[in-house]
């Protein structure tokens, strides 16, 4: 079977010792069959390792089944029903981009609802940076700097050509994401309709766009 | 706004790129792993040292083999708990197992220096001397803690800045644990400052490296 790592960097001794492991180590049967006697979890756990495995069936029932256990995670942590959908869809992505570390061994609903208290945590910091940025109206008159300020503009022509650059260095499917969604502020069906892409896609694309963005800006923007 | 038909959209579009992986290794056998470098690193000095010098030194002082093996436990404990907390579901209290270990290594090498203070005949470090254990401490940490987060960034740790410090305290341990092979005098009081010093740069340039570094894997 093809063995692919989602995640890049040294994998020299990894790889050495993957062979020993794979003979040592004991996990649940990979099978996307499910057995009375397994609890919620277990049935999780051998869906996930079946995933793990490439058994598509077995990870879209796990992903499905695992959206209550994201959102009870994520109200414990204290994110607002308005946000609980955003934190569902960043910690699926992050779930199917950290697959391989899940450890059959173990319990599912555990691993999973760490990654989406952390997903939770994140979302809540987001919203507050956000809010700390939002001034009032007046105030935000007040400090405005001139719209003749010739150095202010130059300035901000600079950094929107640097942006336009950026992303016109993102791959073609996280470019289309921005430029349609983000710039052109069309709607996620309009978008679907126009480029083909499901909306799904379309959402990765731009959720992994604008983490390439940020990454390359740290905030400079 | 996503709504349940958005995740089903996504979870249909994540289905369809899936591609299959091969599993983390339990964290213990990437310890393992790990402690392989530095045991490499132990044979090599130990070849070009010998190891009649270092039984001698602990024969005459047996709070520097106590150190010794107080250093040799953190550093065990430290890569396993940085390597467990790399893993998304573990608990953070993974983070205490090194404090046993450190404390033996802590208090053996503090009563070295206090009996020191009864025996006025022990050789005293110079500075220069003490900052050759600073080079050897910080020279043997750089790479320790590099390979460290190298394996750790193939994991996903929640808590990168526990996890760096943990990074930091293995590798600092480690590269002290090798310096006892060729540590050619007691721990006097400006030695044991120098280590001190060395352990907690090499734990404070990981825990503000290696926290930025694992908080993107």
């Amino acid at each position: 079977m093809r063995q692919v790592l989602t995640a890049t960097g040294f994998m020299g001794l990894d790889s050495d010792l993957s062979l020993w492991a794979s003979v040592n180590q004991s996990v649940p049967a990979e099978s996307t069959a499910a057995n009375d006697s397994e609890s919620p979890d277990q049935r999780r756990a051998a869906w996930m390792a079946a995933a793990q495995a490439g058994d598509r069936r077995a990870y879209e029932k796990v992903l499905a089944d695992s959206i209550a256990l994201i959102r009870a995670a994520a109200r414990r942590q204290g994110v607002t029903p308005d946000q609980l959908d955003d934190v569902v869809q960043e910690t699926l992505i992050t779930v199917d981009r950290v697959r391989h570390t899940y450890d059959p061994t173990r319990s599912y609903d555990a691993w999973l609802s760490a990654i989406a208290s952390r997903r939770a945590i994140d979302a809540l910091r987001s919203r507050g940076r956000r809010g700390s940025r939002e001034v009032h109206d007046e105030f935000a008159l007040d400090r405005h700097p001139d719209v003749d300020d010739a150095s202010a503009a130059t300035e901000s022509e600079q950094r929107a050509r640097r942006l336009r650059a950026a992303i016109a260095e993102l791959p073609p499917g996280q470019r289309e994401a921005v430029e349609q969604l983000g710039l052109r502020e069309r709607s996620l069906s309009e978008t679907a309709e126009l480029t083909g892409r499901n909306t799904g896609a379309l959402k990765v694309n731009l959720h992994r766009a604008l983490k390439a963005l940020r990454e390359r800006f740290h905030g400079e923007l | 706004m996503p709504d349940q038909r958005s995740h089903e959209a996504l979870i249909d579009q994540l289905g369809s790129g899936l591609v299959p992986v091969r599993r983390l290794l339990p964290p213990w056998l990437r310890t393992v792993a790990w402690l392989l470098v530095v045991a490499t690193c132990a044979v090599l000095l130990l070849m070009h040292f010998g190891v009649s010098g270092m039984l001698r030194r602990w024969d005459a002082a047996p709070d520097l083999a106590w150190a010794g093996i107080g250093a040799v436990i953190t550093t065990i404990c430290a890569a396993w708990a940085a390597f467990a907390l790399s893993v998304p579901g573990q608990r953070a209290s993974w983070a205490w197992l090194p404090l046993p270990g450190a404390l033996l290594w802590i208090g053996a090498s503090g009563l070295g220096c206090l009996q020191f203070l009864f025996e006025p005949g022990t050789h005293i470090t110079s500075l220069h001397q003490s900052s050759d254990c600073l080079v050897f401490i910080i020279s043997f940490s750089i790479p320790l803690s590099a390979l460290l987060i190298v394996l750790l960034r193939r994991a996903y740790p929640l808590r990168p800045m526990l996890t760096a410090v943990m990074v930091g305290l293995a590798s600092a341990a480690a590269s002290a644990s090798l310096l006892e092979i060729c540590h050619a005098y007691d721990a006097a009081a400006t030695d044991l400052l120098t280590h001190a010093l060395a352990v907690t740069l090499v734990v404070v340039a990981n825990t503000v490296m290696g926290g930025r570094l694992l908080s993107r894997a």
